[in-house]
C-alpha cells in the first residue's frame, strides 16, 4: 500500500521524473495538496476485488489500423514552423547530456 | 443587441437558406457583438482568446457566394461558431489556455474543425478555457478568466467556460466545447445554456490536444437542444485518423430533438439517480439546484415518462477514480511540452544550459499551479510500485461504474441528475482549495469513466443564477439525450414563456 | 547521471582502464558468461508505424514529418497493418506464440528526439512470446537460442551533435534534430538469458545475431542493414562464477553495429568483467557504449535506481486481436527456415561442406539459387559467383547482390558458353556489356560482335596463312611434334581476335598438316 502523504523530497523526485522545477515554496505547498488529494482518493485501492478486471477503453473496439498507404507528409517548412530554434531543416535543441 | 443574434441555429439556417440574411452580415453582427463585450482579461465575458475577423468574413463571403450560384450547402452553412482554444485550426493560434503554447499556429486542422469548414460554418475564432482543460472555473487559464453573462462576479464554468460564455452572451449562436469529466456540462449548466457530451468515439478526438485520452470528448455547446443536434451531427461520425472513433454513423440527433419538442415522452423510462442528489446524497448540493431538479422531473412525469429511482452504488467513487486517471494520462499527454520543437522555450540563452535544463525551466515557466499539480500527482499515480494500487485500482472502478450504468440501463432509456451541484460560485472561492473545485464534477464525471453520452439543459434559475439537469443515455443512443431534452425543453419552456436569458444582456466593456 | 565517453570512469569512481584484461579464454575458463540480447529491427513497410508518412532512408531531414510523428498536440496515432503483419510473421518465424490479443503501452521518458517524450511500445503485452532460433555454428554444431518475446514499437528521431569533438554528444554545444526516423515501425526481438555458452559465447553471439538477419531477411520484413541501422544489436553480458551460480550483474552495450563487431564486443565485455571481479572490484548496472576503433566498451548510463517509465496501456490505441485464421494462413506461407533451406539446398546440389561454407561466406546462396533455378547447373553457377563475380564485386567493392547483373543472366550467358557461342574469355567480355548496362547476354554478344567463329571457311584461310608463314612449324608437326601446333593455334586465334573457339582450330589445323 502506498504511503498516502508526500513529503518535499517526494515531491522534488516526482518533479525531477516530469521535468518541472519546483522552488521549495512550490514544494512545500504542493506537497500538502497532494497529500490531501491522495487521502481522499485512497478509498479506490480497496473498493474493487481482484475479480474485477480493470477497464482502460471506455468502448471495447479491437483491431482498429490503417492499410500500409502513404498519406502525404507535411511540407517541411510546415514541420518546422513552430521551432522555438532551428538550423537548416532541422530542430536546433540545447546540448544533450544523457545519451539515449 | 441585434435581433439577429437572439435566434437560434435553427432558426438562422432557414433565414440562410431563404436568403434573407447573408452570411457575412450573420458573421459581421457576431463580430460586433465580440467587439462591443468581449473586452479582455480585465474586463468584459472575455470568451475568446483570439477572434479571427478576417476568417470568419472570408468564409461567410464563400457560402454566400455558393448559396448564390445556386450550389448545394450543408445545413448550417454561414452560421457562424466559435471553437474551443483545445482543438487545432490551421493557421490560426491554438494555446489551450496555456502560456506554454502561446503563439503556437498548428499546420494542421482537428477533424472537427475540418468538418465545420467542410459545412462552410464561419469560425468567430478561439475561445477562453482552463489551462490544458484542467478545471472547472476557467480561473486557471493563464490569459485571465471569463466571466459568466448572468453575472460577470462570477465563473462561467469549465473548462469550456469561454465556449459556453459565448453562447450564454450572444456572441455566437454555437461554440465547440470539450468535455473530460464535465468541461462541456457543467458550463452550460451554470451559464444557462445546453451542452452535450457525445458518446465517447462519437465525434473524432484526432486535433483535440488531449487531456486524458481515454476520457476526452468534443462536443456541441448551444442555446437549445435542436441547435445542439444540428451541430452534433455536423462533427460527429467516423474519423480513421482517431483509433478510438467508433466506426458506424452516428444515431439520427436532429429527428430525435424535433421529435421531442412535441413534448410528449409516452413510454419513456427515466432513472433519477440517488447517488447524484438523491436522498442521502444532497451534501454539498445547492437546495434551489435540487428543487429546480425535481420539477423538471415533474415535467417529466407530465410528459407521460415512467421515472424510477435508481441506484448507481459505485457513482459515488467515480470522482476518486477520475483524479487519478486523468492525472495519469494527462502527466504523459503534455509531456511533449518541452520547449524542443514548439511552443515556449526558457532558459535556452543561458550558458551552457542543457536541453534537461531548459525542459525542466520551460515547464516551470509554462505550467499553472493547476497543472503542474495534476502533472506531479499523475506520475506518482504511475510509478513503478504504485501503479496497481492508484492506476489500477481506479480502473477497476471504471468497469463498476459501467457496470452501474449498464443495471441502470436495463430498467431505464435514460437517467437523470443535477448537472451541478450548485450555481455559478464567486471567483477565487474555490480557487485554493482543489478537492472543494473538483466536487464540481461529481455528477459528470461517470459519464466520462463509462464513455456513455450526457446532456445538460437549463432548469431554471437558482438564487437568480441557472442550473442545470442532466440527462445520460446509454453509449451509441445519443439520440435518446435529445429525444428526451427537447421535450423537457419543450415543456419548461411554456411554463416560463421565454427563454432563460442574462438579465443584463447590453454587457457593457 | 552523466555520460562518461572518453573516459573509464563509471558510478562506482572507478577507472576500468586501470585493469589488466586477461585473455578471453583465461576469462571463460574462470566464470561462466551469460548472455541476452535485444535485437530492433526496422520494418521495411511503406509508411510508418502510427502514421501515414513514408520513410526511406536519406531522404532530406524532417521532409517524413506529419502531426503525429512530430508529436504535435491534438495528433493521434493509427496503427499500420502491414506492421503488425510483419510483427506476426517475425514471431511465428522465431517459433513464438502469437498473443490471442495484446495492447500498445506507453514507456515515459524525456528525451530531445522522441517526439511525444513517451514512446509507444508493448510492455506486458507483446504480440508474440516464448518462442526459440537454431542457430548453426561454424562446426555445424546447433544451439537453440531461447526468446521471449518480439513486440512492436516506433524508432525515435536521430540528432547530430554540434560543436564538440567527432560529432559525439559529449562536450557538443547544440544538437540538431530530424524526426524523419521517427515513428519508423521497429520490432524489439529479446532473447531471454543465454546460459550454458561457455568458452563459445562470442561465437554464439555472433550466429545468433547472423541466423536472425538471414530470418528477418528470408521473410522480407527489413532491409537488415547494421550499418544504416535498419538492425540494430545491444548485448547484455554478464559473468558468473559457476554454471549453477546466480546470475550476476550485467551490462548492456548499445549498438553494436555488425556481425563482427557483435563477437568482439561480447568478448571485450566477458573479459572486462572478469578482470573487475578478478580485482575484487562489482559489475555496474550499466549502458556501455561499443567503439570499433579501439575494440573496447566505455562507460554510459547508469541503470542503477533504474529510470521509472511509468508504462501504462496506450489510450489512443486499441487492442490487437490476430485473427486465428489469419495467423494460420500467414504461418503456411512462412519460407523456409534459413538452416532447413541450406541443408535441403546442399543435398540439391551436391555440395560438401567446405563449398557449402564458402558460397555461405560469399553470401552467395540465394543468388546461386535463382540461377540454378534460371537453368545453370549448379557448379557452373558456383564457379560464376565465387570465381569471375566475387572478383567483379570486390573490384568495384560492392556486394555480390549488388553488382548490375541478375542471376537470370548469369545462368543465360553460361548457356550461351556451353552451345559453344562463347568462350570462358569471350563470356567474360560479355559479362562486361552486361554489367555496363549494355542489355542482355545475347544483345551484347551480337552489339560487340564476339561470338566463336563456327565458320570453318574463314577459320581454314587464317590456318592457311599461319602455315603459310611458320613453315619450320608445319615441319615440327610433320615430324610427329604435336605439341609445336600451339603456336600456330596462337596465330590463328590472334588473327580472329580469339573469337575462335581453340578446339576446333586445332582439329582443322591437324588434318591440314596431315593433307600437306
Amino acid at each position: 500500500m502506498p504511503p498516502e502523504t508526500l513529503s518535499g523530497d517526494d515531491v522534488v523526485h516526482l518533479a525531477t521524473l516530469a521535468r518541472i522545477d519546483l522552488d521549495a515554496d512550490e514544494r512545500e505547498l504542493m506537497a500538502g495538496q497532494l497529500s490531501g488529494i491522495l487521502a481522499a482518493v485512497a478509498r479506490v485501492q480497496s473498493v474493487a476485488g481482484s475479480d474485477i478486471p480493470a477497464t482502460s477503453h471506455p468502448l471495447p473496439l479491437v483491431n482498429v489500423m490503417r492499410p500500409d498507404v502513404p498519406r502525404p507528409s507535411l511540407d517541411t517548412e510546415e514541420a518546422l514552423s513552430g521551432a522555438p530554434a532551428r538550423e537548416g531543416y532541422r530542430f536546433r535543441v540545447p546540448r544533450i547530456l544523457e545519451e539515449d | 443587441m441585434s435581433e439577429l443574434l437572439q435566434r437560434t441555429a435553427a432558426d438562422l439556417a432557414e433565414l440562410l437558406a431563404a436568403r434573407e440574411v447573408s452570411a457575412v452580415e450573420l458573421t459581421r453582427a457576431h463580430l460586433d457583438r465580440i467587439a462591443a463585450v468581449d473586452g479582455d482579461q480585465d474586463r468584459g465575458i472575455h470568451a475568446f482568446l483570439h477572434v479571427d475577423d478576417a476568417g470568419a468574413l472570408a468564409t461567410a463571403a464563400a457560402v454566400d457566394g455558393a448559396r448564390a450560384r445556386g450550389e448545394i450547402v450543408g445545413r448550417l452553412a454561414g452560421v457562424p461558431i466559435a471553437v474551443k482554444d483545445v482543438l487545432a485550426t490551421r493557421g490560426m493560434p491554438t494555446t489551450c489556455g496555456s502560456a506554454v503554447l502561446r503563439g503556437w499556429v498548428p499546420p494542421y486542422d482537428a477533424t472537427v474543425v475540418s468538418r465545420l469548414r467542410g459545412a462552410g460554418m464561419p469560425i468567430l475564432g478561439k475561445t477562453n478555457m482552463d489551462e490544458f482543460a484542467m478545471g472547472s472555473s476557467t480561473e486557471h487559464s493563464a490569459y485571465g478568466p471569463t466571466r459568466n453573462p448572468w453575472d460577470l462576479e462570477r465563473i462561467p464554468g469549465g473548462s469550456g467556460g469561454g465556449s459556453a460564455a459565448a453562447v450564454a452572451g450572444f456572441e455566437a449562436p454555437l461554440a465547440i466545447g470539450t468535455d473530460t469529466g464535465g468541461s462541456i456540462r457543467q458550463p452550460a449548466a451554470v451559464t444557462g445554456t445546453v451542452g452535450v457530451k457525445p458518446t465517447y468515439g462519437g465525434v473524432s478526438r484526432y486535433g483535440l490536444v488531449a487531456l486524458a485520452s481515454s476520457l476526452d470528448q468534443a462536443g456541441p455547446c448551444a442555446r437549445t437542444v435542436l441547435d445542439a443536434a444540428l451541430l452534433h451531427a455536423v462533427i460527429g461520425g467516423h474519423d480513421p485518423l482517431d483509433s478510438t472513433s467508433l466506426d458506424e454513423p452516428i444515431p439520427d440527433v436532429v429527428a430525435a430533438a424535433r421529435e421531442g419538442a412535441g413534448g410528449d415522452l409516452s413510454g419513456a423510462r427515466v432513472g433519477v439517480v440517488r447517488e447524484l442528489g438523491g436522498a442521502g446524497h444532497t451534501a454539498g448540493y445547492d437546495p434551489d439546484v435540487l428543487a429546480r431538479f425535481t420539477e423538471s422531473v415533474a415535467l417529466l412525469t407530465a410528459a407521460g415518462a415512467e421515472v424510477v429511482e435508481v441506484d448507481c452504488p459505485h457513482f459515488e467513487y467515480a470522482l476518486e477514480a477520475y483524479y487519478l486517471i486523468l492525472p495519469s494520462e494527462a502527466s504523459s499527454n503534455l509531456a511533449r511540452f518541452d520547449a524542443m520543437r514548439y511552443g515556449l522555450r526558457v532558459g535556452d540563452g543561458d550558458p551552457g544550459a542543457t536541453a534537461e535544463q531548459v525542459m525542466s525551466a520551460t515547464r516551470a515557466a509554462g505550467f499553472g499551479a493547476e497543472v503542474k499539480r495534476r502533472i506531479i500527482l499523475g506520475t506518482y499515480a504511475l510509478s513503478a510500485g504504485y501503479y496497481e494500487a492508484f492506476y489500477g485500482s481506479a480502473q477497476k472502478v471504471r468497469t463498476l461504474v459501467q457496470r452501474d450504468f449498464a443495471a441502470a440501463f436495463e430498467r431505464c432509456d435514460v437517467l437523470v441528475s443535477p448537472t451541478a451541484p450548485t450555481p455559478a460560485f464567486r471567483f477565487g472561492d474555490k480557487l485554493s482549495d482543489p478537492l472543494a473545485m473538483y466536487l464540481n464534477d461529481v455528477a459528470t464525471i461517470p459519464a466520462n469513466l463509462a464513455g456513455v453520452p450526457g446532456m445538460s439543459l437549463p432548469s431554471g434559475l437558482a438564487g437568480g443564477l441557472p442550473a442545470g439537469i442532466q440527462i445520460l443515455a446509454p453509449a451509441r443512443a445519443d439520440d435518446r439525450l435529445y429525444r428526451v431534452g427537447a421535450a423537457l425543453e419543450a415543456r419548461l419552456l411554456a411554463e416560463w414563456g421565454r427563454p432563460l436569458v442574462p438579465p443584463a444582456l447590453e454587457v457593457s466593456v | 547521471m552523466t555520460a562518461t565517453i572518453g573516459s573509464g570512469v563509471d558510478v562506482t569512481g572507478f577507472d576500468d582502464s586501470l585493469l589488466e584484461l586477461a585473455t578471453y579464454e583465461e576469462a571463460v575458463a574462470q566464470f561462466d558468461p551469460v548472455m541476452g540480447f535485444e535485437v530492433h529491427v526496422e520494418l521495411n513497410t511503406r509508411t510508418k508505424m502510427f502514421c501515414g508518412c513514408a520513410h526511406s532512408f536519406g531522404a532530406p531531414p524532417n521532409s517524413q514529418t506529419c502531426p503525429t510523428c512530430l508529436g504535435l498536440p491534438g495528433s493521434l496515432p493509427v496503427v499500420n497493418e502491414a506492421a503488425v503483419r510483419s510483427a506476426v510473421r517475425i514471431g511465428l518465424a522465431l517459433n513464438c506464440t502469437i498473443a490471442a490479443r495484446c495492447r500498445f503501452a506507453r514507456k515515459n521518458y524525456f528525451y530531445p528526439d522522441m517526439p511525444k517524450d513517451f514512446q509507444t511500445s508493448q510492455y506486458d503485452e507483446p504480440i508474440a512470446y516464448d518462442g526459440w532460433l537454431d542457430v548453426e555454428l561454424g562446426d555445424g554444431e546447433i544451439v537453440r537460442i531461447p526468446i521471449e518475446r518480439a513486440h512492436m514499437e516506433e524508432d525515435t528521431g536521430k540528432s547530430t551533435h554540434v560543436g564538440g569533438a567527432t560529432g559525439r554528444i559529449h562536450g557538443a554545444a547544440y544538437s540538431l534534430v530530424d524526426y524523419n526516423r521517427a515513428g519508423i515501425p521497429l520490432i524489439e526481438i529479446v532473447t531471454r538469458p543465454i546460459e550454458g555458452t561457455g568458452a563459445r559465447a562470442a561465437e554464439i553471439a555472433r550466429a545468433y545475431v547472423g541466423a536472425l538477419r538471414d530470418v528477418l531477411l528470408g521473410l522480407g520484413v527489413s532491409d537488415v542493414r547494421m550499418e544504416q541501422g535498419s538492425l540494430r544489436c545491444d548485448a547484455n553480458v554478464s559473468l558468473r562464477s559457476a554454471a549453477d551460480a546466480p546470475l550476476g550483474i550485467r551490462s548492456e552495450t548499445k549498438n553494436v553495429n555488425s556481425l563482427r563487431s557483435v563477437e568482439r564486443a561480447v568478448r571485450y565485455e566477458v573479459r572486462r568483467q572478469a578482470a573487475r571481479l578478478s580485482a575484487g572490484h562489482r559489475v555496474v548496472q550499466e549502458t556501455r557504449h561499443w567503439h570499433e576503433d579501439t575494440g573496447m566498451t566505455t562507460s554510459g548510463r547508469s541503470k542503477e535506481g533504474a529510470e521509472d517509465y511509468r508504462y501504462f496501456p496506450e489510450p489512443d490505441l486499441v487492442p490487437i486481436a490476430p485473427d486465428p485464421a489469419w495467423v494460420a494462413e500467414l504461418r503456411t506461407g512462412l519460407p523456409e527456415a534459413p538452416a532447413v533451406r541450406r541443408r535441403r539446398q546442399m543435398a540439391e546440389w551436391g555440395f560438401g561442406d567446405l563449398e557449402m561454407r564458402d558460397v555461405l561466406n560469399a553470401g552467395a546462396a540465394e543468388l546461386i539459387s535463382e540461377t540454378i533455378e534460371a537453368g545453370a547447373a549448379p557448379t557452373a553457377a558456383r564457379k560464376w559467383w565465387l570465381g569471375e563475380l566475387s572478383r567483379r564485386a570486390k573490384a568495384a567493392d560492392v556486394g555480390l547482390a549488388d553488382l548490375a547483373v541478375t542471376p537470370r543472366q548469369v545462368a543465360a550467358l553460361q548457356g550461351l558458353v556451353e552451345a559453344g557461342r562463347l568462350t570462358d574469355r569471350l563470356a567474360r567480355d560479355v559479362l562486361d556489356g552486361v554489367l555496363a548496362g549494355e542489355g542482355e547476354p545475347e544483345d551484347v554478344l551480337v552489339a560487340r560482335g564476339v561470338e566463336v567463329v563456327s565458320d570453318d571457311g574463314a577459320l581454314t584461310a587464317a590456318i592457311d596463312r599461319a602455315i603459310a608463314a611458320n613453315p619450320d612449324v608445319v615441319a615440327k608437326i610433320a615430324a610427329g611434334k604435336v605439341q609445336a601446333a600451339g603456336a600456330l593455334i596462337g596465330a590463328v586465334m590472334k588473327e580472329m581476335n580469339g573469337s575462335a573457339d581453340a578446339a576446333r582450330v586445332r582439329q582443322l589445323l591437324v588434318e591440314r598438316v596431315a593433307a600437306e
